[in-house]
C-alpha cells in the first residue's frame, strides 16, 4: 500500500504543483490518476519514487517511510514505465529488459533466461530479443518497456502514460494484455493518464485532479460515474458523455473480439478444428 | 601537364615534376617522417580528448559555462602556430612537445563541443528511464550517457583528428613537422618531388585515419545504424503478435 499524508510539492516560483494530498493506493490493484495537464498527476507519480521530493508531508509504501530509503535502492525496488517507453537505444531488448537485475548485481545469465521469459508474458517474439529498439514498432517498444519494469519483479510499479503515444488500436490491445497481466501478477500500480476512458477501462480507483494539484473526488469507475462530486469532475467526464463512451468502448471491445475469433480460422487451415477453438480461447 | 606551367618548378630546366628514384633513395627518410607524422597528430588527439571530456561534461551539466569555455577555446584555436612556437620554445625548445601543445589546443574548440553536443543527443527520456530505474549519477554517466553520445563524439573525433593531420606540418618551422620536413626540403632546393610525395602522404593518411575511426565508431555503435535499415523495420512489423490492420478489419 501506498500511502500520501497531507503532502505538497511547490516549486521555487511558487507554483503548487499538489496541495496537501491525502491518499491511500490499494496493493494489488490498479490505481488511476486523471486530470487534465497541470493537474499534478505526473507530480505525484514521481513522488513515489523520489524523482520529485515533495515540499511536506508523507509518503509511505508499505509503511515505509520513503525519505528512510537512498533513491536508487528505492527506485529499483519499484518498476517504472513511460510515455516514450524510454529505452536504451544502445542496449540489445533483452539487456534493456534485464536492465534492473544487472543493477542488482543478480546472475546475468539467470536475468536473461528471466527477460525471455517477461518478452513471451508481454507478447513479444523472443526472436527480437537480440534486435534493437530502433528496429521495433511503438507498440512493441512499449510491451518492452513494460516488461523492463517487471524483470526484478517489484511489487509495485509506476505507470506514467504509458500508452499514450501509440495509435488507437494497439493501444487498445495494450490495455487489455495490460489488465490480462495485472490480473495474474497482482502489482501495486500507479497508473497516470489523462484519457478518462482509460482511466475507466483500467482503475480500480479512479483520482481525479484538478488544476492547482488539488484532489476532486477518489472513488471506484462506477461511484465515479454516477456521483460525481462536484462540476469540474462532471465537465471532465463529459456528463453523460462518459458513461455513454464507457458503454462504447466496452460494445467495440466486444465487437472487436468476436472479430478476432471470427477471424482465427480464416487463414487457409484445411480442418478448423481443435486447434483454431484453442487459438480462439487464447 | 608540362612542368613548365607548373610555378613549384618554373624556371627549371626540363627537371620532371617527379623523380621516382629519389622516392626509392629515400625510403627510409620518407618512412621516418611519415610515423612522426602520425605521432604528431594522434598524440594531441587523444590528449584533446582526455582534456574535453571532463571539460564537455562539466559544460552540459552547467550551462552558464558553456559559452565562457567556447570563447576560450575559440580564442586560443584563433592564435597562429607561429606565435605559440615563439612562446613555447623558451620553454620546450624545439622539441616535440612544442608541436604537439598547439596542436592539442586546437582539437578543443572541436572536442568540447562536440562532447556537449554528445551529451544533448541523450534522449531526456531515456535519462529520466535510466534514473527512476535505480541509476546513481556516475553509472547513468558511463553506462547510459557516454555510450549514447559516442557516435556525436567521434564526429568531432574525426574531424579533429583529420585537421590536425593537415596542421601537424607547421611544425616544419622549428625543424618538427612530420612529412612539412618534405615541403621545406623541396622548397629549399627548389625540387618539386619531396613536395608531391608529402601532399600525397599527407592527404592518404587523412584518408586513412578517418576510415579507421569510422570502422570504430561502427564496432563501438552497432545500435546506431540498426534503425535506419528499412529491412528491419519490415522485420519489425513482420514480428509484431496482432498486426494493427487485422485487429480493424
Amino acid at each position: 500500500m501506498i500511502t500520501f499524508t497531507g503532502v505538497t510539492k511547490r516549486y521555487p516560483d511558487g507554483t503548487v504543483a499538489v496541495h496537501d494530498l491525502d491518499l491511500e493506493i490499494a496493493a494489488g490493484r490498479i490505481t488511476v490518476l486523471v486530470g487534465p495537464s497541470g493537474c499534478g498527476k505526473t507530480t505525484t507519480l514521481r513522488m513515489v519514487n523520489r524523482m520529485i521530493d515533495p515540499t511536506s508531508g508523507t509518503i509511505t509504501v508499505d509503511g515505509r517511510d520513503i525519505r528512510e530509503v537512498d533513491p536508487p535502492r528505492l527506485r529499483r525496488g519499484i518498476g517504472y514505465v513511460i510515455q516514450q517507453a524510454g529505452l536504451f537505444p544502445h542496449r540489445t531488448i533483452i539487456d534493456n529488459i534485464a536492465t534492473v537485475p544487472y543493477l542488482l548485481h543478480q546472475d546475468k545469465k539467470q536475468a536473461r533466461t528471466r527477460a525471455l521469459e517477461l518478452m513471451e508474458r508481454v507478447g513479444l517474439d523472443t526472436a527480437l530479443a537480440k534486435r534493437y529498439p530502433a528496429q521495433l514498432s511503438g507498440g512493441q517498444q512499449q510491451r518492452v518497456g513494460v516488461a523492463r519494469a517487471l524483470a526484478a519483479d517489484p511489487p509495485v510499479m509506476l505507470m506514467d502514460e504509458p500508452f499514450s503515444a501509440v495509435d488507437p488500436i494497439v493501444r487498445g490491445q495494450l490495455q487489455d494484455e495490460f489488465l490480462r497481466l495485472q490480473s495474474e501478477l497482482e502489482k501495486t500500480i500507479v497508473f497516470v493518464t489523462h484519457d478518462i476512458d482509460e482511466a475507466v477501462k483500467l482503475g480500480h480507483r479512479i483520482a481525479v485532479f484538478q488544476v492547482g494539484g488539488v484532489l476532486a473526488q477518489y472513488a471506484t469507475p462506477d461511484e465515479l460515474l454516477a456521483n460525481p462530486a462536484n462540476d469540474f469532475v462532471r465537465d471532465f467526464l463529459g456528463g453523460d458523455r462518459g458513461i455513454r463512451r464507457l458503454r462504447f468502448v466496452q460494445e467495440l471491445d466486444a465487437e472487436a473480439a468476436a472479430e478476432r475469433r471470427a477471424a482465427v480460422p480464416e487463414p487457409a487451415e484445411p480442418p478448423p478444428g481443435g486447434e483454431a477453438a484453442a487459438a480462439g480461447e487464447r | 601537364m608540362s612542368a613548365a606551367l607548373s610555378p613549384v618548378a618554373a624556371g627549371d630546366n626540363g627537371e620532371p615534376l617527379i623523380r621516382w628514384d629519389w622516392i626509392g633513395h629515400n625510403s627510409d627518410i620518407i618512412t621516418q617522417a611519415l610515423n612522426d607524422h602520425l605521432v604528431l597528430s594522434i598524440v594531441p588527439v587523444v590528449l584533446g580528448l582526455v582534456i574535453s571530456l571532463p571539460i564537455g561534461l562539466l559544460c552540459a551539466r552547467y550551462r552558464w559555462l558553456y559559452a565562457p569555455v567556447v570563447g576560450l577555446t575559440s580564442v586560443l584555436y584563433a592564435i597562429p602556430a607561429i606565435a605559440l612556437f615563439v612562446v613555447l620554445v623558451a620553454f620546450t625548445g624545439l622539441t616535440r612537445t612544442t608541436v604537439m601543445i598547439p596542436l592539442t589546443l586546437y582539437t578543443l574548440s572541436v572536442l568540447v563541443p562536440a562532447v556537449v553536443d554528445g551529451m544533448d543527443s541523450v534522449p531526456e527520456h531515456v535519462r529520466q528511464a535510466a534514473t527512476a530505474m535505480g541509476f546513481g549519477t556516475l553509472r547513468r554517466l558511463v553506462q547510459v550517457e557516454l555510450p549514447i553520445a559516442v557516435p556525436v563524439v567521434m564526429a568531432g573525433l574525426r574531424v579533429a583528428t583529420v585537421s590536425n593531420i593537415s596542421l601537424v606540418s607547421v611544425g616544419a618551422l622549428i625543424g618538427v613537422g612530420g612529412l612539412g620536413q618534405l615541403f621545406t626540403d623541396g622548397f629549399n632546393r627548389d625540387f618539386t618531388t619531396p613536395i608531391i610525395v608529402g601532399i600525397a602522404l599527407i592527404i592518404a593518411l587523412a584518408i586513412a585515419a578517418d576510415v579507421v575511426l569510422l570502422v570504430v565508431q561502427r564496432l563501438l555503435t552497432p545500435w546506431a545504424r540498426a534503425g535506419s535499415s528499412r529491412r528491419a523495420a519490415r522485420r519489425a512489423v513482420r514480428a509484431e503478435p496482432a498486426m494493427p490492420e487485422e485487429a480493424a478489419l
